[in-house]
């Protein structure tokens, strides 16, 4: 599936959930079941601080591609980073940094991309980015 | 028993609708609702008598003077205080800490003492670690239990001939414990040390007397007894006050100024300086009229009946952790529910219409104490009810199926 395609994928997902309990339900099961961080991965450097939680991500490459996985100490803004992560895992490193994310907007999370809102969802998408940038300039 | 039909008719905002549900406000501790009479006090300020003050010869500055000198004394009566030389306004409970910091700080020396305790918000820590930087004095923390309630032997134990000044808070806004502050002006005033007290959540909820408490600096914001935002009050002792230089030099603090000498206005306008909320100073006084008039002691005594209706049916829910179990506690709950994050819970309840504060509440020391991030908070005010708190359970249940626990 092109990152796109994925995207489109989850939009559908969540069309049928009109209730905004059913939305952050599904969100906070995908960051439940997440693969998540190891201990030893926590460090400053994967570090996003958000006002109330935070996220760690790593990045690494596999035959070109890139692969993501994220963590939270809270299990919204976990979901959140999961979507992101699976949307763009296994991508190349210019598709990543070309890529439009609009499926956040789309199943309702754009209160989340405010720059003061606690769980800091557009730190996390510029981190994924920045990540892509430096496999990009190391090929 | 309060009308509470009546008084939540006075509150317009408490019909509105959030995402499509009725709005829960349990966010007392951080602002209160405006009741229609104070909004109506600004707007008639505005429309009626909006003139500088006390320089003006104009009629409408003359209104305006008399309106704003008024609302002074309404508040020194609120409060007892013996005159309303007493009463500084500032923009809120931080601005008068940070004067008394300040102008009372000037009086220090390097290796003089401060004793705070260790349930300050950031407001009472921070200035005087400022003060700590400027003059070099050091700062002493009372410490607490783990159900919250200070170690009074630690404060006496702590007082020394170095010691200046206790700075400490009447009711904290992150355990809703409430101290035993008599007994620590006692304490203090036996060992000749002047006490300051953040009296940011205890004005709405507690009667206060100045006479009675004997505090020689008390320190209140309005917008947390349903007034106006950025106005507060520094009531002082006038014997400190006097001694005490300006904070803020500018207009209104002087008496005459030339470029060799300026000399002060009298208290209080020695610590006013600049154009006064004359219009909010007004909206003030009618908040605390409305307050009055339903009485005090009525308020809490709700409140207080909230708080034990709530602890309860909490209590009734498994896996809930209490921040704070003083025997002395205001309407407000501090607590974790199993262990999910207070952003998750907090985000969750939001969606059911129900405003509650997550995170460290400005308290991080406290919530070292606990080793915690953070909790969730929901704190009552005199138009909140019963059935609200089962609007509440019921969201705490909901989360509590949401994350699996």
């Amino acid at each position: 599936m092109t990152i796109n395609e994925k995207q489109d994928a989850i939009i559908a997902e969540f069309e049928f959930l009109e209730d905004w309990l059913d939305k952050y339900q599904q969100i906070i099961d995908k960051g439940m079941s997440s693969a998540g961080v190891s201990a030893k991965e926590k460090t400053p450097q994967n570090l996003i601080e958000g006002c109330q939680s935070k996220v760690w991500i790593v990045a690494e490459m596999h035959e070109g591609k890139v692969v993501f996985r994220a963590e939270s100490n809270t299990d919204i803004a976990g979901g959140i980073a999961a979507m992101l992560v699976d949307v763009l895992s296994g991508h190349t490193p210019e598709e990543i940094i070309q890529t439009e994310l609009y499926f956040l907007e789309k199943i309702g999370l754009k209160e989340h991309l405010s720059p003061t809102r606690a769980n800091g969802m557009l730190a996390m998408i510029k981190q994924l980015k920045l990540f892509a940038l430096a496999f990009q300039t190391k090929q | 028993m309060l009308d509470l039909q009546k008084i939540r008719a006075d509150f317009p905002i408490l019909s509105e609708t959030v995402y499509g549900k009725p709005l829960v406000y349990f966010d007392n501790a951080a602002t209160t609702q405006k009741p229609r009479c104070v909004v109506q006090k600004m707007e008639e300020g505005y429309y009626k008598r909006n003139a500088n003050i006390h320089r003006g010869v104009h009629f409408l500055s003359q209104e305006a003077t008399e309106a704003h000198e008024q609302a002074r004394e309404t508040i020194r009566a609120f409060i007892g205080a013996k005159s309303s030389n007493e009463i500084v306004f500032t923009r809120g409970t931080t601005e008068a800490i940070n004067l008394v910091a300040s102008s009372f700080g000037d009086l220090l020396q390097a290796g003089d003492e401060i004793l705070l305790t260790a349930m300050e918000h950031h407001s009472n820590i921070v200035p005087w670690q400022l003060l700590r930087t400027r003059k070099g004095i050091e700062i002493k923390v009372i410490p607490f239990t783990n159900r919250g309630e200070l170690l009074l032997d630690e404060l006496a134990k702590s007082i020394n001939p170095k010691t200046k000044l206790i700075a400490c808070t009447h009711i904290s806004n992150a355990l809703g414990t409430i101290n035993p502050i008599n007994e620590i002006i006692k304490i203090a005033h036996a060992a000749n040390i002047p006490v300051l007290v953040d009296g940011a959540q205890s004005v709405p909820h507690l009667k206060i007397d100045m006479q009675a408490l004997d505090a020689d600096f008390f320190v209140f914001s309005a917008h947390k007894i349903y007034g106006p935002t950025g106005i507060g009050v520094l009531y002082g002792k006038e014997k400190w006050l006097d001694k005490m230089p300006p904070y803020q030099g500018g207009g209104e603090m002087i008496a005459k100024v030339s470029f060799e000498n300026t000399t002060f206005a009298a208290l209080p306008f020695k610590f006013e300086a600049g154009t006064p909320d004359f219009i909010g100073s007004t909206a003030f006084a009618e908040a605390l009229r409305y307050i009055s008039a339903i009485g005090i002691e009525n308020i809490a005594a709700h409140e207080n009946k909230l708080l034990l209706y709530a602890t309860e049916k909490l209590r009734k829910l498994e896996n809930i952790r209490f921040i704070g179990e003083a025997e002395h506690k205001s309407g407000l709950i501090s607590f974790l529910v199993g262990s999910i994050h207070p952003y998750d819970v907090g985000s969750i309840l939001d969606k059911l219409g129900i405003a509650v504060r997550t995170g460290h509440h400005c308290a991080q020391p406290v919530m070292e104490v606990f080793s915690i991030e953070g909790t969730v908070r929901a704190s009552f005010g005199l138009y909140n009810t019963t059935q609200e708190i089962d609007v509440f359970i019921d969201g705490v249940e909901r989360v509590k199926k949401m994350f699996k626990q």
